[in-house]
C-alpha cells in the first residue's frame, strides 16, 4: 500500500501566534519501504508522524494510504511512540494481543497470534510478566509486537529506541531489520541520529529545522547487512552529516 | 538474628522493640483508662474497662430493647452500602465525562464547587423536610458525603493517564467506547479505588451521625444515642469501638484490593 503525503503542512498557536510547524511536506513511500525520517529537535517529526498515523490533523494537505484519504487513526497504520505505552495493568501477552481484543477476535485465537509475535520479537517466556518487570529494551520490542499483532501494512515509529544505551540500540536495529525482511512492512522510522537512518533505511528524508521542510531525501543503496565500519558506510555518513551540521539547520 | 550488644532482656525475644513502640500508647491509655475509672469512681462518666469488655463480649445481646450491637451495626452497614453505591454510581460516571469533555466539565464545574465545601451533616435538616425520618433521608446524606471524594479521584485519575495509552489504543484500532473501557477505566482505577476508600470512610462516618437523628430506631448510631438517654456510658463506649472496628477493617479490604490489584501503579515508572 503506497502512502503519498501531499502539500502536508501544521500550524500551531501558542499565546494567540501562529506559526508553522512543518511546510509543504510531499513524499511517497512504496510498499515495504524503510523510510527515515531525520531532522533536529523539535523540526516537526513527531508532529508529522501523528498527522500520518491520523492522530492529529494536519493545516494543510492529506495524507492517503492505499488511495484512501486519512481522516483517523486507521488500523492500517500503527504507531509505535518512544515512550513504548504499554498498558500497565496488563499482562505482556494481554498488550499484545489488545488490537485483536479490540476487533472482538476470540480469546484462543488471539492468544495464539500474539504468542507468535512474542516469539518474533524474541520474547517468548514472558507471556505472564507484566510491562514493569522488563527493561525498556524488551517493552519496545513488546511495543513492536503489540503493533505486528495487527498485520498493519505501516508501521510508524517515533524514535522508538531513542531512550535506549548504545548496546541496546544496536541489537534492536538489527532486530527490526529481521523482522521488517520476514514480515514485509512498509516502515516509516523517525531519528535524530544519522548513524541510526543510514543503517536501517532504504531511503532518508533530512528535514530542515522549524518549520520543518523536506531539504533532501538520500538514497541508501548500500547492501544489508551493513557495516558500520566500511568505507562506503563512512562516506554515506560523512554525507547526511553535512546535510544536518550546515548553518541554517542548527538550532 | 543478631542479638544487639549488651545485655539482652528475655522480652526482647517476645516484644522486639518495633512492636514495643507500636503498642506502648494503647496499653498507657488502657492503663490510664483503668486508673481514672477507679479515681472518678463514676460509670455516668467513665466505666470501667470490665463493664465495656462486658458489654463487647454479649454482641448479639439485646441492649435496653434497642437490638444488638451486631444487629444494629448490620443495620448502619446495608444503609452505608446504599448510600455508597448511589454515591459511586453517580460521580464515577460524571467524573470521567467531566474529565473527557470540556463542556461537561464547564457545565457541571462552578454548581459542584459551591456544593463540595458543605458538610453533609448540614444536609440533615434539609433531609429531614424533604425525606422525614426514615432510610430516604440517611440515605441522602451519606451519598453526599461519599460523593465528592469519590468524584475528585476520578476526575484526578481519567486526567492523569497518559495520553499515549489513549492514543496507543486509538492506532491499534480502538473505537472510543472501547477505549473509555478498555483503556480510560482500568488507566484510572487505582485513583478511582483510592476516592472509593475514602468515600467510604466518610460515608461511615455519616451514617452514624444520620442515625442520631430524632425519630431514628435502629443503626448503630442510634444504639449510641439511646444508650447516652439511658445513662449507659460504658454501652456508648463498645459502640464507639464497634463504629472503630468496623470502620478499619473495611479501610483494610479496600486497601487489600489495591494492594493485590493496583500493584502497577507503584511500579510502572
Ligand atoms: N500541541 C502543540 N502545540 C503547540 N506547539 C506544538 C505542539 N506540538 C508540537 N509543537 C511544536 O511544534 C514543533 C515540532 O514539534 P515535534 O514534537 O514534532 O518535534 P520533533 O521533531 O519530534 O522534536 P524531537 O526530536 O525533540 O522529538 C516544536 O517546536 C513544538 O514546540
Ligand atoms: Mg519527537
Amino acid at each position: 500500500m503506497t502512502l503519498i503525503l501531499k502539500n502536508i503542512g501544521k500550524e500551531f498557536e501558542q499565546r494567540d501566534i501562529r506559526s508553522p510547524a512543518l511546510v509543504s511536506i510531499n513524499l511517497e513511500v512504496e510498499e515495504k519501504e524503510f523510510t527515515c525520517v531525520l531532522g533536529p529537535s523539535g523540526c516537526g517529526k513527531t508532529t508529522l508522524l501523528r498527522i500520518i498515523a491520523g492522530l492529529e490533523k494536519p493545516t494543510s494537505g492529506k495524507v492517503i494510504i492505499g488511495g484512501e484519504i486519512v481522516s483517523g487513526p486507521t488500523s492500517r497504520m500503527v504507531m509505535i511512540f518512544q515512550d513504548y505505552s504499554l498498558f500497565p495493568w496488563r499482562t505482556v501477552i494481554d498488550n499484545i494481543a489488545f488490537g485483536l481484543e479490540m476487533k472482538g477476535i476470540g480469546k484462543e485465537e488471539r492468544q495464539k497470534k500474539a504468542v507468535h509475535y512474542l516469539d518474533l520479537v524474541g520474547l517468548s517466556g514472558f507471556e505472564e510478566n507484566f510491562p514493569y518487570e522488563l527493561s525498556g529494551g524488551m517493552r519496545q520490542r513488546v511495543a513492536v509486537a503489540r503493533a505486528l499483532a495487527i498485520d498493519p501494512s505501516v508501521l510508524l515509529m517515533d524514535e522508538p529506541f531513542g531512550a535506549l544505551d548504545a548496546q541496546t540500540r544496536n541489537m534492536l536495529q538489527r532486530q527490526l531489520l529481521e523482522i521488517w525482511d520476514k514480515t514485509k512492512k512498509t516502515v516509516l522510522f523517525v531519528t535524530h541520529s544519522v548513524d541510526e537512518a543510514v543503517f536501517m533505511a532504504d531511503r532518508i528524508i533530512v528535514l530542515t529545522s522549524r518549520p520543518g521542510t523536506i531539504k533532501e531525501v538520500v538514497t541508501i543503496d548500500l547492501p544489508r547487512p551493513r557495516d558500520r565500519t566500511s568505507q562506503d558506510f563512512a562516506t554515506v555518513r560523512r554525507y547526511v552529516l553535512s546535510l544536518i551540521d550546515e548553518p541554517q539547520s542548527i538550532q | 538474628m543478631q542479638m544487639p550488644p549488651g545485655k539482652p532482656q528475655w522480652w526482647h525475644q517476645i516484644l522486639p522493640k518495633s512492636v514495643l513502640i507500636k503498642i506502648a500508647l494503647p496499653i498507657i491509655i488502657i492503663i490510664s483508662w483503668e486508673v481514672l475509672s477507679v479515681l472518678i469512681d463514676n460509670p455516668f462518666i467513665l466505666p470501667s474497662i470490665e463493664s465495656v469488655l462486658l458489654v463487647l463480649s454479649e454482641p448479639f445481646a439485646d441492649i435496653l430493647g434497642s437490638g444488638s450491637l451486631v444487629g444494629n451495626a448490620l443495620v448502619s452497614l446495608s444503609r452505608v452500602l446504599i448510600g455508597f453505591i448511589i454515591a459511586a454510581g453517580l460521580a464515577i460516571p460524571l467524573g470521567i465525562g467531566m474529565a473527557r469533555n470540556g463542556k461537561v466539565h464547564d457545565f457541571f464545574d462552578a454548581t459542584l464547587q459551591v456544593f463540595r465545601p458543605i458538610p453533609p451533616l448540614a444536609w440533615v435538616p434539609l433531609a429531614l423536610a424533604w425525606f422525614r425520618i426514615g432510610l430516604l433521608s440517611m440515605v441522602f446524606i451519606i451519598a453526599i458525603g461519599a460523593f465528592f471524594p469519590i468524584l475528585l479521584n476520578t476526575l484526578d485519575g481519567v486526567k492523569s493517564i497518559k495520553k499515549t495509552w489513549t492514543e496507543a489504543a486509538h492506532t491499534l484500532g480502538a473505537k472510543e467506547r472501547q477505549v473509555l473501557v478498555n483503556v480510560v477505566l482500568p488507566g484510572a482505577a487505582p485513583t478511582i479505588w483510592t476516592g472509593l476508600r475514602v468515600g467510604f470512610g466518610i460515608a461511615w462516618m455519616c451514617v452514624v451521625a444520620a442515625e442520631m437523628m430524632p425519630g431514628t430506631n435502629s443503626g448503630i448510631g442510634y444504639l449510641i444515642i439511646t444508650s447516652y438517654n439511658w445513662g449507659q456510658v460504658q454501652v456508648i463506649i463498645a459502640g464507639i469501638i464497634i463504629i472503630g472496628v468496623i470502620g478499619l477493617g473495611i479501610d483494610y479490604l479496600f486497601k487489600i484490593v489495591e494492594r493485590k490489584k493496583f500493584m502497577w501503579r507503584e511500579l510502572d515508572r
